[in-house]
């Protein structure tokens, strides 16, 4: 089975009916995955690109089994939407919004503590680009064809320094079971460690290839996780090795603001875990090549 | 999002701290007569820009006379002060607080920020104020604690009784240290900072609990909600294309090299950036004009790139993914009709429809480098600087 998605996997997508919402949810039902329905307050009842629209989360849920959601609305409301998908017991929720303040990141997380580790909503993003699983679903924004199918996993900040990882790979014939982007905000759903041990119990995955950026621990933490846990080899990239401290390079999380945080420390820290590091951006692939070559 | 000191101790005063007696001016003409105003027979004249570490730069002058407060208000405003936070070019002084001098007994230093291991709110307090935060963790790591603040719930009494107590504040003065610790936590969460520092937080002769500097920054994210906040705002302050560029809805950070370049996501932006550096030269900026790279970004992207006189060379560097090359070859190929670019541009596209998107550029009017993968374009824009 595929880590996070399966093929069937129920989808719905909140804020259906809006410009950014009909677009992609074009776009994965083009792909082959299997959206159900969406969710638009006050539009419940009506129908949208031939699916039903409801007007809660609990309503969609309970009339078409979706058990996962993806979020098109304003960051404004984004808390609010993950919230209630979190309360009607969708299992994983994508936020792909750029702009979600840190203060209501913090309180989507707190609040999701109410439920067991059993129960837990698996949020993903906020500022990301979603989840793939190639030849199977896409809950997310990401050009589906530039993935092959295949046994790497991916985990990326960054939505397009994934997306050429994923190019560089599909042209040396290596292909990915599924792609995560985390997002570049410095609070968010789930951690690169979250997600590597995920990875780590997936049966289609035979190594990892990590994509981070300066700032925050989270690279850091994944990398000591893999050197006490982890079987799979991991393989990174960090970004951010000009960027002057104390600046934020674009995303939100993207700066340096304590030791270990610069690209250079998490390198030589990655290094120290037994990551294998991508010496650079362009030949991420080919690194991936020559540890699974190894193998 | 950063405020000035004086912006900072009006908003920490709203929520029960207390600060020194001041008033902000933007003439020497004025300042004589705020001095008098404020009272008392010493005062301290404090440019306000954003940045810390002023003092050490000059921007901060204690004075005996109202006189003296006019003279040091005029040699400081206009002036563009560096400090070893501002870079060579420094920032401009526009507007002096003028302060009543404290009798200084203990300096003590009080922050909070987001941790982002815990995923809460940290209060950092020492007893080594006036130094900075980092200068404290080097030198005396031992007279830090630390409190972490739970933010569904916020700070709880005890947890500044904790810190009040912790920094060996005498038994009478502690209501008013935890008052004080208390009032800064709130002003992080209800105005969505992302920093508030108090330092030095002293205690004066007088037995004061006062805030002689503050900074506060702020979530832009959440400027949506924050009106109050936001008009706060001082453009002056900011690198004049990063304001350029954030009117517009790019994100661009000014850099000191001389390639200057135009990139779909901030990722890929700076793995780029990386490429120019490994190659042998200097980005002159990060500039992400978005996932989408939408023509209108990209016409946007390359006026602000232009207006870097530093710029020697260009690199164009696009991943497209559902918005496909040909469509940002297109995009590119108008907004090169409008603007004159007169420097080598190096251009490299990736993803969908790449052949097509390169054969649109080809087949165009424009003068440019072709560049296949990033490191190709990294290589071709440096050799380009020759």
């Amino acid at each position: 089975m595929a880590v996070i998605i399966e093929k069937d996997t129920k989808i719905l997508i909140q804020g259906f009916t809006g410009k950014m919402g009909t677009f992609h949810a074009e776009e994965m039902v083009k792909y082959g995955s299997n959206v159900v329905g969406g969710v638009t307050p006050g539009k419940g009842g009506s129908k949208h690109l031939d699916r039903p629209v409801f007007n809660t989360v609990k309503d969609a849920v309970k009339n078409t089994g979706a058990t996962a959601s993806i979020l098109f609305v304003p960051p404004a409301f984004a808390a609010d939407s993950a919230m209630e998908a979190a309360d009607a017991g969708i299992k994983t929720c994508v936020a792909i919004v750029d702009g979600i303040p840190s203060h209501d990141m913090i309180k989507i997380k707190r609040y999701m503590r109410r439920y067991s580790r059993d129960e837990k909503m698996t949020l993903v993003g906020p500022n990301c680009a979603g989840i793939i699983s190639p030849g199977k679903s896409m809950l997310g924004i990401m050009p589906g064809h530039i993935y092959k199918e295949g046994r790497v996993g991916i985990i990326s900040r960054s939505g397009t320094l994934g997306y050429e990882a994923a190019e560089q790979m599909k042209n040396l014939g290596i292909g990915i079971s599924t792609s995560v982007g985390i997002g570049g905000d410095p609070i968010n759903g789930s951690s690169f460690r979250d997600i590597i041990e995920k990875f780590e119990t997936d049966d289609e995955t035979d190594a990892i290839l990590m994509i981070g950026e300066i700032g925050g621990p989270q690279e850091v933490a994944a990398g000591e996780f893999a050197k006490e846990n982890m079987k799979k080899p991991v393989i990174g990239y960090i970004a951010g090795l000009t960027a002057p401290k104390g600046r934020v390079m674009g995303h939100a999380g993207a700066i340096v603001s304590a030791y270990g945080e610069s690209a250079t420390e998490k390198v030589e820290i990655l290094k120290e875990c037994g990551v294998t590091i991508s010496k650079n951006p362009s030949v991420m692939g080919d690194t991936v090549k020559s540890v699974l070559e190894k193998m | 999002m950063d405020i000035h000191e004086y912006q900072a101790k009006e908003i920490l005063q709203s929520f029960g701290v207390t600060i020194p007696r001041g008033g902000i001016v933007y003439s020497p003409e004025t300042a004589e007569n705020k001095a008098r105003e404020i009272g008392g027979s010493k005062w301290v004249v404090k440019a306000q820009i954003h940045s810390g570490a002023r003092g050490k730069a000059g921007g901060v002058i204690v004075c005996n006379s109202p006189l003296e407060v006019a003279q040091a208000t005029d040699k400081l405003l206009g002036k563009k002060l560096v400090t070893n936070q501002t870079g060579p070019e420094g920032k401009i002084v526009n507007r002096i607080y003028i302060e009543e001098a404290t009798d200084i007994e203990k300096e003590l230093y009080l922050g909070l920020v987001f941790d982002r291991a815990s995923e809460s709110i940290m209060v950092v307090a020492s007893t080594e104020g006036g130094m900075s935060v980092e200068e404290i963790a080097e030198e005396k790591p031992d007279s830090i604690i630390r409190s972490k603040i739970e933010v569904a719930v916020g700070i709880q009494s005890f947890q500044a009784r904790e810190l009040a107590f912790g920094l060996g504040i005498e038994p009478e003065l502690i209501r008013r240290a935890s008052e004080t610790i208390m009032g800064c936590a709130k002003a992080f969460s209800e105005l969505d900072a992302t920093m508030v520092e108090v330092n030095p937080l002293v205690i004066s002769k007088q037995k004061q609990i006062l805030a002689l500097d503050c900074k506060m920054s702020f979530d832009n994210n959440a400027m949506f909600r924050r009106d109050k906040v936001s008009e706060l705002r001082d453009k002056t302050q900011e690198d004049e294309k990063e304001v350029y560029a954030s009117d517009r809805g790019l994100n661009y950070v000014s850099l000191e090299g001389n390639i200057g370049n135009i990139i779909n996501g901030a990722g890929l932006a700076m793995a780029s950036m990386d490429m120019i550096k490994l190659a042998g030269g200097e980005p002159a900026n990060f500039l992400d004009v978005g996932g989408g790279a939408t023509p209108e970004k990209i016409v946007k992207a390359f006026r602000l790139i232009t207006m870097d006189k530093k710029v020697k060379v260009i690199l164009v560097n696009i991943f497209a993914g559902i918005n496909r090359c040909d469509w940002v070859a297109e995009g590119i190929v108008q907004a090169l009709e409008k603007i004159e670019i007169k420097v080598p541009l190096v251009i490299r596209l990736a993803g969908t429809n790449v052949e097509k998107g390169n054969k649109i550029l080809r087949d165009s009017k424009l003068n440019y480098i072709e560049a296949n993968t990033l490191e190709d374009a990294a290589n071709k824009a440096v050799a380009a600087l020759k």
